[in-house]
């Protein structure tokens, strides 16, 4: 049985993990169509403001808490600073825009390096994730339990901020028809701004997640890119309820290839079956229906 | 309300309209042509979704050439593109709600519509895109309304939709021209075009042919002037 739960547990975790770094791209990448590889390191940077928090505030028991919400901000910030500066003159060119966003993603990694040592930076957790939760017999790390928590709330605020508030309203009218939604009256200047905003921000939460079960290095972010964005593109681009299906089973997988082979082996394996998954439905797990056009 | 002077616009550096002018005299305004002749791209430049290259567009006597379209929104204009768009992946009542949120009057003016729209109250919970073409154009019109425009911009209101609902839909732009909404309006119904219309300007090429009274016209005289 032991065979089977712990790595059922442990592979939830890191596909909330998993989820974590992909949902902030189901807004910039599934909603609003850009190739942003900064992403990973927006996570990185979400895992030195934890690292900061705690230089700040000694007790890791509150500055865990203090960091998610400054983790938020700072990657957000620093998303918005991207959408403003750049990805704003290159929406529909998404070739142009992968190649500039490797590049910043490389500046990002360069500064973070010049300020943080190379071998990274220890983040502490709080003394309330030190112990284990008994599940059928195993010890299941609270760590992990917390990333599952903590990945839940995420998922149920974006989804109820899209599906319920005015602004998740002109996000989703935006997505679906820019020109529509202008002469509806939405500004769809503004709603991209924030949507990359709030994407990149969660980036940042899972920064803070990442650097508790995790090293934190000027590195990081490449170890979640590539896995986010097959995530993003297994769930069905912009569909929330896919990205957290497939962040799950990428995160299972992961973990029970890992036991049979070897950490590296499972994620060829993990990446093999989604690719051949993505080809015989290549829209994902979930699709749009509609009759009309738009 | 409207006025449009030497309006030239196209699509990268493929040009659509040459110089066409719509001088601001009358409350109702028919854009008649065949396909290609520039009404939609005209409309277009009218919301701002295309950018003239050359011209002026005036509303309420302001210079709203280089405004963005929801600032025109704002301004009072309103515009119901062609082919029955509505967010597919809203439900109706969503689809009102986007265009309502904010206005301290929003609610009232959904009310509205559900009343002049039946059809829209019984699908209000049904995503827009499951909705019929002839649903869909009466939800277009009803955001377009939600927003108190002055102005109305129809684009092939009842193009592609079943003949009972065109005849609703003919109704209510009689309606509301008679009730003081100026309309500009494309339409490939000519008759009701020139029915509905004080004047009507056609279109052939990008340029503006003819110009005349809408009850006057001759519908002969009106199809000559869309060939060149």
């Amino acid at each position: 049985m032991d065979a089977l739960i712990a790595p059922l547990l442990n592979g939830s975790a890191a596909g909330a993990l998993l989820l974590l770094a992909a949902l902030g791209l189901t807004l910039t990448f599934g909603q609003m169509g850009v190739i942003n590889m900064a992403h990973g390191d927006f996570i990185m940077a979400g895992a030195f403001i934890a690292y900061l928090t705690q230089l700040v505030i000694t007790s890791s028991n509150i500055s865990i808490p203090v960091a998610l919400p400054l983790a938020f901000l700072g990657a957000g910030l620093l998303g918005l600073l991207l959408e403003v500066g750049i990805i704003q003159w290159m929406y529909k060119r998404p070739l142009d825009t992968l190649l500039v966003t490797v590049g910043v993603s490389l500046i990002l990694q360069q500064i973070a390096l010049q300020i943080f040592p190379a071998q990274g930076v220890p983040v502490e957790k709080p003394s309330w994730l030190d112990g284990q939760l008994d599940v059928l017999g195993y010890e299941w790390p609270l760590r992990q339990v917390f990333t599952i928590v903590l990945a839940i709330l995420c998922v149920t605020a974006l989804a109820a901020w899209l599906r319920y508030t005015s602004f998740g309203r002109r996000i989703r009218a935006t997505v679906q028809n820019r020109d529509l939604a202008e002469t509806s009256g939405v500004n769809t200047r503004t709603v991209d701004r924030i949507t990359f905003f709030v994407g990149s921000g969660l980036a940042g939460v899972a920064g803070v997640a990442a650097s508790l079960i995790g090293g934190t290095n000027s590195q990081m972010g490449t170890r979640y890119i590539i896995p986010a964005f097959l995530v993003v593109v297994a769930g069905g681009i912009g569909q929330i309820k896919g990205t957290v299906i497939a962040a799950w089973g990428v995160g299972v997988s992961l973990a029970f290839f890992a036991d049979w082979t070897t950490g590296s082996m499972a994620q060829v394996l993990t990446f093999v079956l989604v690719v051949v998954f993505l080809q015989f439905r290549p829209q994902g797990l979930f699709t749009v229906r509609t009759r009309g056009l738009t | 309300m409207l006025e449009i002077i030497d309006v030239h616009a196209g699509y990268g550096r493929t040009s659509v309209l040459y110089g066409v002018s719509i001088p601001g005299s009358a409350k109702v305004v028919a854009v008649l042509g065949h396909n290609g002749a520039g009404k939609s791209t005209l409309l277009r430049a009218t919301i701002g979704l295309v950018r003239p290259t050359h011209g002026t567009v005036l509303f309420d006597g302001e210079d709203v050439t280089q405004l963005a379209p929801h600032r025109r929104v704002q301004r009072g204009m309103a515009y119901v593109a062609q082919g029955q768009q509505s967010f597919g992946q809203l439900t109706t009542m969503e689809n009102l709600q986007l265009v309502a949120d904010g206005r301290s009057n929003g609610r009232a003016k959904i009310a509205e519509m559900l009343e002049r729209f039946p059809a829209l109250a019984q699908f209000a919970t049904r995503k827009a895109g499951l909705l019929s073409g002839g649903q869909r154009q009466q939800l277009a019109i009803a955001r377009a309304l939600i927003t108190e425009p002055k102005l109305l911009i129809l684009d092939e209101p009842t193009e592609g939709i079943q003949p009972t609902i065109v005849a609703e839909i003919e109704a209510t732009i009689m309606d509301l021209a008679e009730g003081g909404l100026s309309v500009l309006l494309v339409e490939q119904h000519i008759g009701f075009a020139l029915e509905a219309a004080e004047k009507y300007v056609v279109l052939a090429s990008g340029r503006v042919t003819q110009t005349g009274f809408g009850g006057r016209a001759s519908l002969g005289a009106v199809r000559d002037a869309m060939v060149i």
